[in-house]
């Protein structure tokens, strides 16, 4: 990983770990209707685990970078349908451990973040441009 | 009567470097809305702008901050500081006040412009 060398490159990060968030939060919601044979193979939802990263050359500035992406702990719901052709012997499948409101809620949560920062990037860039037209 | 440009223009200058290095401090505490145990940080502009202008500082040396931490209105659960309202207030102040720095500078420079030319 390179070094954090400036304010935009704290935005960069930042931005891309929000769009790894959503990313999955995409991820999830397509998986959110998927049964399976068994419990060990149902889809769990996936979620990135935040960390807040510090530039090596100046001690204010922070982004925020994803360490790793996790499956959450949830156990899938068991269904009793013995008519699909996954169903195990009993005639249960489980389908995906994803819950959609709260799917909803993290993307919007992403989209908000990501706009936040995308915001004050903008602002930034339009106040250096004008500090190089000084004295003009 | 002679007025140095340095001593004119120093404070606005001191300013304005000052409010791009919080500008910056913001900006990444908004980047870290969302990271657990993320500590919110800012300096009191006012004290180290007295700083950076006053007897103590060495001329030409640029202006550092010491940082602190903001104390949260609210606590959130996951350790993390950030209160986006309260940072964007600050961030839009901030901006507000760095284009005033900005907007004197250029008409100290274009008063002296004026001065040169003559018209």
């Amino acid at each position: 990983m390179n070094d954090i060398k400036n304010v935009f490159d704290v935005g960069a990060r930042a931005m891309s770990a929000q769009m790894v968030r959503i990313n999955t939060v995409a991820s999830n919601l397509a998986n959110a209707g998927t049964v399976s044979g068994s419990a060990d193979t149902a889809f769990r939802a996936l979620r990135p685990v935040f960390e807040t990263e510090f530039s090596n050359s100046s001690d204010s500035l922070a982004t925020t970078d994803v360490s790793e992406i996790v499956m959450l702990d949830r156990e899938p719901e068991r269904l009793f349908r013995p008519d699909n052709p996954l169903a195990d012997k009993d005639g249960f499948v489980y389908s995906a451990a994803v819950n959609t409101e709260e799917e909803m809620v993290e993307m919007t949560e992403a989209s908000r973040q990501y706009q936040n920062t995308l915001e004050a990037m903008s602002t930034l860039r339009t106040l250096m441009a004008r500090t190089v037209q000084m004295g003009s | 009567m002679t007025v140095s440009f340095r001593d004119s223009i120093a404070l606005h200058a001191n300013a304005l470097s000052l409010r791009e290095k919080r500008n910056e401090i913001l900006a990444s505490n908004i980047a870290n809305a969302a990271t657990p145990n993320f500590q919110a940080r800012d300096f009191d502009f006012e004290a180290e702008l007295a700083r950076a202008s006053g007897p103590a500082a060495s001329q030409g040396s640029g202006v550092d901050a010491t940082l602190g931490y903001r104390v949260p209105v609210n606590r959130s659960l996951d350790g993390n500081t950030v209160e986006l309202s309260v940072e964007q207030m600050e961030f839009s102040e901030n901006t507000l006040r760095y284009q005033t720095s900005l907007a004197f500078i250029n008409r100290r420079i274009s008063g002296l412009m004026t001065a040169i030319k003559g018209e």
